[in-house]
């Protein structure tokens, strides 16, 4: 099943891959960007920092929120990893499984502002996280399992 | 070569200024290394002090892991370019002897690099 829904502009890293990972006992990471979907050789690059124990599955938005049942429904633990709020929103829209979201890290770009010290949204992306939120979709910014889960209305 | 190759540390956190500190400390040596750090950063920040960092000349990019966004970013900027190399798991046996060993080419230099970060891990006995 997926144990988590993550936004994380560096896609796969230590934080997802050990600090996520070894807790969650991750057995697949689901990393949905349409560019990275487009090019092998990135996707040779995010391997690299992935244990071949974990399979890594790159997907477009359309073909995430195609096969999500099925990641759901898989008897191993799994993450969904989306680069932005656009793309996991886009995600959500088209799945009723997306129930949590956690903001993993999304930094510093002109016109985003800080909101926590690894969190920085445009108000665009704001109004999108809200729109999420008004949904009945839990949103809380958490970089590592150890810290405390903010919830949105914390930092918006 | 005209010029000493440079070594750019692409880290985490502020390991890869602790590490030339390290460097400058044994050899005093204080010209051949330049850190980055990922703190901070999404892969565009993180391209973009490479390209501060590295500017036009040759170089080799030492990785601290052999995963994750300091490698992703390092081996995506340096794609296309033949006149910078990569090597990861950085460690600072490796540093001590690429600052003394510079006057080759990026390859040459992150091969070297390497095998002498490769001898330097051993198991000896307490």
């Amino acid at each position: 099943m997926i144990k988590l829904f993550r936004i994380d502009d560096r896609l796969i890293h230590g934080q997802v891959v050990v600090g996520w990972g070894q807790p969650l006992n991750i057995a697949f990471i689901v990393l949905v960007d349409d560019g990275v979907r487009a090019s092998p050789w990135e996707q040779d690059l995010y391997r690299m920092g992935v244990p071949p124990e974990i399979e890594v599955i790159f997907a477009s938005i359309a073909e995430a929120a195609a096969r999500l049942e099925i990641w759901d429904k898989d008897a191993r633990a799994g993450i969904v990893l989306a680069p932005d709020v656009a793309t996991l929103g886009a995600l959500a829209e088209n799945c009723h499984r997306v129930t949590r979201v956690n903001i993993g890290g999304i930094h510093h770009r002109p016109g985003r502002t800080e909101r926590l010290r690894f969190v920085y949204l445009s108000d665009t992306e704001v109004d999108q996280l809200r729109r999420l939120a008004a949904r009945g979709i839990e949103v809380t910014a958490q970089d590592v399992p150890t810290a405390r889960a903010v919830p949105l209305t914390e930092f918006t | 070569m005209s010029e000493p190759l440079r070594g750019v540390i692409v880290s985490h956190a502020g390991l890869a200024e602790a590490m030339i500190g390290a460097v400058v400390a044994i050899t005093g040596v204080s010209d051949a290394l330049i850190p980055v750090s990922n703190e901070g950063c999404d892969r565009q920040a993180l391209f973009n002090n490479l390209t501060a960092a590295v500017g036009t000349r040759p170089a080799v990019l030492f990785i601290d892991l052999p995963g994750g966004s300091c490698l992703t970013g390092a081996v995506s900027y340096a794609r296309g370019r033949s006149d910078l190399a990569v090597v990861t798991g950085v460690n600072l046996a490796m540093l001590l002897d690429f600052v003394f060993h510079r006057d080759v080419t990026p390859e040459a230099a992150a091969t070297r690099a390497a095998a002498a970060g490769t001898r330097a891990i051993r198991t000896p006995a307490a």
